[in-house]
């Protein structure tokens, strides 16, 4: 045998360099170090900053970030401390490479069908990790869509979005997705207020017919879906609920959701004949706004005791039912705060307000007395009481301007972002947190610059019941000038913080440009918390349902069936290099159940599948089955092929679908 | 004397073996040690081949047991398919099958060796002391037999020549290299033939003098009745 004749081609299976061609490196030195970063103008904190994000071939990160996409509809993965981009997962949107919309995912996206009308857009916001006993567990994901008011599931076994639902209520959400911390539901608020079900009413009737609220959606863990019937809402007043957490620990089982526009704003600048101030000016006339405190695990009870209205569909807890039970109460909060966050033990919630140079701790023994002593400011228009201001603040820290979310490190830190400022401050917490650090209570420790206009900020594990700090990343609006330019179209920059040092050192170390979405929040996870599947368990594996499909397509048993004079059935199997059958031949007009299974078990031997015309285009992880159901109405010769370069003779694996006309 | 007593061989004498009884009882317990590395290699690799390229990280891996084909054997078939070898699982079928039963005999026969006390006793323990040896003959044969017979109509068919990859050792092909080791199994099998060789080493030093004494004792007596 001839083994230079057989190498050269044998290479091709695969499409690598394997003996005798290796490269050989050089003895370095560190003078070689130092002629590279003189040649570059970088400095000794430069390089520093390169040790520790340098992440070499085969290295793995150590976090994971989970971030939103903003209007891409879909969520971002991305590692830490390399700053690289791992996947982006389709979630209110179609995407081909995932084959997410194409032939597959249809169903899920069409159960976000708005009012009859498909919608394949989101504005995604606020991701967030399942949870276990406060602290993430990495089995799923969760994320709103601020446009339309829906609510998505991500299955973290296979990075694939399971369910899309639409809130009945409401039309636009901003603070959600919140777990609580056993993920026993999901918390979706709404925002721009509207009428019931975004029916119609005159602006003039505001105070009337508007409506805010919060759902609760229940989380079924083992179907790892959303289950409608145990979930339920609460009306609220028609401020602009914003965004919120969940409490943990010393106050698991309450909700703390900020909100705008206490002022019932209703805009018409610019309106011909009115005179009113726009929106901008309108919701910031208050000098507080009101930070909502909901009792969530009495709200359940009271769910489940039936004192109930079903509206569009959903029970709901009119907003008289949840005075009179006590469900909720307001207190007083800083002109149009951003974030509410609760601390790691659950023991303060500290509010920014975007207008206020202060961050608010508010103590949740407080709150509790007041609610118990009744000690109340006032109600609201709408009969809500009020808790005294001064009865539940426990302290306010000057961090600088536009404030906007808090996190927290593991030694006594809090982390707020200052829009306005463009920097991340760090302060130091009160209370148990106070022994952890060398500076005093409640006191700003330093701020750190970063490039441009910080919206939310993430740190490791960050907003559990134990961060670990090490790393912060700015999730900034405004990139200006940070990367060569690519049009009036920039990229958002994530900025990469070293939180690991105490004291006023925190220096940016990574800039990671991000050009396919406009995040909002991220959250952080250890890696070692994920444990995806590499390939599908099993052959003929459904990911939707996550399990075998007693119907896939297996190797041996490919066939077309003709079902009936309009209907065929195709079973293929696709693996390294080839489709069986290769020749589908059916009449025009015929519906095809088209079942396709990969029936590889490599990892990542992934296989594409496209038809041209009949928009299909799927992604077929090694065991996976899917499904595809079309009318063959166009007659003609369609050679379908694999799209993911899978081997050598990638390029041979096609076929055609021919489609006879009809007579 | 029937031919039974002609082939379970002389018994020995009560007394002689309380006197003797290390003489008598090693062909035996060694014996037992083979029957028992029988055993436990029946549950263990008997070979492996561990196939090298950059795309696999974790390298492939084929291993056999006596009645089993494991490892990453699909994907190893998904790669042989493009130079058209057939799929392993169609080689050594049979031997796969039976490969268990056949040792299960062959353990009886060594069972059943410890009782005879003739030379008859090594056709029993034959099968044992071959075993690692028909072993290796045959799976070389199923390599070469695989190794020549590739299909003239598979993809890369006018790319490679027949081959045979080493049974033992290291080689490459195409992109691979491939290194091939003996289990577990196949050495516990191998230990327990040199285990057989010295049993019968002491089965004839304990039993030839004694079949040597009853063939002059069956020899005198038929001088006696001429």
């Amino acid at each position: 045998m001839t083994l230079s004749r057989l190498g050269s081609k044998l290479i091709l299976t695969a499409g690598a360099i394997s003996l005798g061609m290796a490269s050989t490196t050089m003895a370095q030195s560190m003078s070689d170090v130092q002629k590279i970063a003189k040649e570059r103008g970088l400095t000794t904190q430069d390089l520093v900053a390169a040790a520790m994000t340098y992440t070499p071939t085969g290295m793995h990160d150590e976090y994971v970030i989970m971030s939103s996409g903003g209007h891409s509809g879909q969520v971002f993965v991305i590692g830490v401390p390399s700053m690289r981009l791992l996947k982006s997962i389709a979630v209110f949107t179609p995407e081909p490479w995932q084959g997410y919309g194409y032939g597959v995912g249809n169903d899920i996206l069409d159960a976000g069908n708005v009012q009859g009308k498909e919608n394949r857009w989101g504005d995604t916001h606020h991701p967030a990790l399942s949870e276990t006993n406060g602290d993430y567990d990495g089995e799923w994901l969760f994320v709103n869509d601020k446009s339309n008011a829906r609510m998505a599931v991500i299955d973290l076994r296979d990075f694939e979005t399971k369910q899309i639902v639409k809130n009945p209520l409401f039309i636009n959400d901003h603070g959600g997705a919140f777990v609580t911390p056993n993920t026993d539901y999901v918390f979706e608020t709404a925002q721009y207020n509207v009428p019931w079900g975004a029916d119609y009413a005159p602006m003039s009737e505001y105070k009337e017919e508007f409506r805010g609220a919060v759902t609760m959606w229940k989380f079924d863990r083992k179907k790892g879906r959303l289950d409608v019937d145990k979930s339920f809402s609460i009306e609220l007043p028609p401020y602009w609920q914003d965004i919120a957490d969940c409490g943990k620990l010393e106050s698991d089982g309450y909700f703390f959701l900020n909100s705008i526009n206490t002022e019932l704003a209703t805009g018409g600048f610019g309106v011909e004949g009115m005179k009113a101030p726009p929106f901008e000016a309108g919701v910031s006339m208050n000098a507080t706004d009101y930070l909502h405190i909901i009792n969530w695990k009495k709200a359940e009870k009271v769910f489940q005791a039936g004192k109930t209205s079903t509206i569009k569909g959903m029970e709901v807890i009119l907003l008289k039912t949840a005075i009179a039970e006590g469900l909720l109460h307001l207190t007083p909060e800083p002109r149009s705060p951003h974030g509410v966050d609760v601390t790691p033990k659950g023991d303060f919630i500290v509010v920014s307000g975007k207008l206020d140079p202060h961050v608010t701790i508010y103590s949740f023994a407080k709150i509790k007395a007041a609610i118990a002593n009744k000690t109340y400011s006032g109600h609201d228009d709408f009969g809500v009481p009020v808790l005294d201001f001064d009865s539940v603040m426990e302290a306010q820290v000057e961090v600088g301007l536009g404030p906007l979310h808090t996190q927290f490190g593991p030694d006594g830190y809090a982390y707020t972002s200052l829009f306005l400022d463009s920097a991340v401050a760090r302060w130091t917490l009160g209370g148990v947190y106070g022994n952890l650090n060398a500076e005093p209570d409640w006191t700003l420790v330093t701020k750190t610059p970063v490039h441009y206009n910080i919206g939310h900020l993430g740190a490791a594990e960050g907003d559990t019941v134990s961060p670990d700090g090490k790393y912060l990343v700015a999730f900034n609006k405004w990139a200006v000038d940070r990367f060569i330019g690519v049009g009036p179209l920039l990229p958002q920059n994530f900025q990469l913080l070293d939180i690991s040092k105490p004291g006023t050192h925190m220096p940016v170390i990574y800039d990671m440009p991000l050009g396919i979405g406009e995040p909002h929040y991220a959250q952080i996870i250890k890696a070692d918390k994920l444990n995806p599947w590499s390939v599908y368990p099993e052959v003929g594996w459904d990911p939707h349902t996550q399990s075998v499909d007693p119907w896939a397509p297996r190797a041996k048993m490919e066939r077309v069936e003709r079902k009936g004079e309009r209907e065929i059935e195709v079973f293929m199997t696709a693996v390294r290099s080839r489709f069986t059958p290769e020749h589908v031949t059916v009449k025009q007009g015929d519906t095809v159940k088209w079942r396709i299974t990969n029936t590889e078990r490599a990892v990542d031997a992934t296989h594409g599948f496209s038809i041209p015309v009949y928009n299909i285009t799927l992604s077929l992880e090694p065991g996976e089955t899917a499904t595809v159901e079309f009318v063959a109405d166009v007659a003609g010769t369609f050679p379908f092929y694999c799209t993911e370069f899978c081997s050598a003779l990638h390029l041979e694996m096609m076929g055609y679908l021919m489609v006879e006309p009809r007579e | 004397m029937t031919f039974i007593d002609h082939i379970v061989g002389p018994r020995v004498d009560q007394d002689d073996l309380k006197k003797n009884s290390l003489k008598y009882g090693a062909p035996g317990f060694l014996l037992l040690i083979a029957r028992v590395l029988i055993l436990v290699a029946l549950f263990v690799p008997f070979w492996s081949m561990e196939l090298v390229a950059p795309q696999y990280p974790e390298n492939l891996h084929l291993i056999a047991y006596v009645n089993n084909l494991a490892g990453d054997v699909a994907e190893i078939n998904s790669l042989n398919h493009y130079i058209g070898m057939r799929p392993l699982e169609e080689a050594a079928q049979i031997e796969r099958e039976f490969g268990v039963y056949f040792l299960i005999l062959f353990v009886i026969m060594l069972e059943l060796a410890s009782w005879i006390h003739s030379r008859w006793a090594v056709v029993l323990i034959l099968p044992i002391i071959t075993f690692p040896a028909v072993f290796l003959i045959d799976l070389y044969l199923w390599m070469s037999h695989f190794g020549m017979n590739l299909d003239p109509d598979a993809p890369l068919s006018n790319s490679i020549e027949p081959f045979v990859p080493p049974i033992l050792g290291s080689g490459f092909i195409g992109q691979f290299e491939t290194i091939a080791r003996a289990g577990p199994g196949l050495i516990l099998a191998t230990i327990a033939s040199g285990v057989v060789i010295i049993a019968l080493f002491f089965h004839w030093r304990a039993y030839a003098p004694l079949v040597k004494a009853q063939k002059a004792e069956k020899k005198a007596a038929k001088q006696a009745a001429a």
